[in-house]
């Protein structure tokens, strides 16, 4: 009686565990970080055409709505994206800042003029310890910033269906 | 002529490295101690993706302004969470976590002292 009744337990465990594990197959290996982050952190720039040093509490200080977008030239997400970018660039209600990451000038420049520059301000980020202060881990990476609140932070290149999003928020 | 101008460069190399060992050991402890957010599974001491470059440079001037190593892994928790971390913090959520093993040894050592007083 009692060796049937461990048999039964015994199955029922194992079919349990596969279950479980078969399951865990299709989940998504891929995790990403929830960022804690919910101001724009403290950190000072170079910009890319001036070289001038600017801090971020001189960036984001207009009543607006500002879009930072991390980018690169040998980024080929950020391509895709790029017209996108020019797009919601022509919207007077959103400013958006250009980081460069991690880039070789003269293809940062030529990037920029073959493809159009949505950005009203391109800071520079040559080690990419600037774009750590901001809890990034790749390019392209955007953050929505409102009232020196990030709202809203997209991790890989934007699309159609995200742009709405964004002028949603706008509203 | 040759050897001096050996000596002279090896001077030049030794003094341009500025690190100090403790330095040096302290950062390789917490890099070793970091989840690469890009390679997930290795560390960021292992890896050499950008992400881990840049997150060993920002340990490095982290070690240089003054920060001891709980300052550091608090200020990357704020900014990737505490996924980055190998070493889970003890808190509500890891409760389960540390508790678990023990709990499995008292249950455990419950069946053994059974049986043996049998």
């Amino acid at each position: 009686m009692t060796n049937k009744i461990i048999y039964s337990l015994t199955g029922i465990f194992f079919i349990f565990v596969f279950v479980i594990f078969y399951r865990g197959l299709s989940n998504s290996s891929l995790y990403t970080p929830t960022s804690n982050l919910k101001s724009v952190p403290e950190f000072s720039a170079i910009t890319f055409y001036e070289k001038k040093v600017l801090y971020s509490k001189d960036i984001f200080q207009q009543n607006k709505f500002y879009l930072l977008n991390i980018w690169a030239s040998w980024c080929l997400p950020c391509k895709d994206e790029h017209s996108i970018l020019l797009d919601l660039s022509k919207n007077e209600e959103i400013e958006i800042i250009g980081f460069n990451y991690k880039d070789n000038f003269n293809n940062a420049q030529k990037f920029i003029n073959d493809l159009g520059n949505p950005y009203s301000i391109i800071l520079l980020d040559r080690d990419g310890t600037k774009a750590i202060e901001w809890g990034a881990f790749g390019v392209p990476e955007t953050f929505l910033i409102y009232n020196n609140q990030i709202i809203r932070r997209f991790i890989g290149p934007l699309n159609t269906k995200l742009i709405i999003e964004i002028e949603n928020y706008i509203k | 002529m040759r050897f001096l101008s050996f000596i002279l460069s090896m001077l030049i190399v030794l003094t341009l490295n500025t690190s100090s060992a403790e330095e040096i050991n302290l950062q390789n402890k917490i890099t070793k101690n970091l989840r690469c957010l890009i390679c997930q599974g290795q560390s960021v001491y292992d890896s050499d993706s950008e992400f881990a470059i840049s997150l060993k440079l920002v340990v490095k001037n982290k070690i240089k302004e003054g920060l001891t190593e709980d300052q550091i892994y608090e200020f990357l928790t704020i900014k990737y969470g505490e996924w980055i971390l190998y070493d889970p913090q003890f808190n509500k959520n890891t409760y389960f976590l540390w508790f678990l093993p023990l709990l499995i040894f008292l249950f455990g050592g419950a069946i053994i002292f059974k049986k043996l007083k049998k």
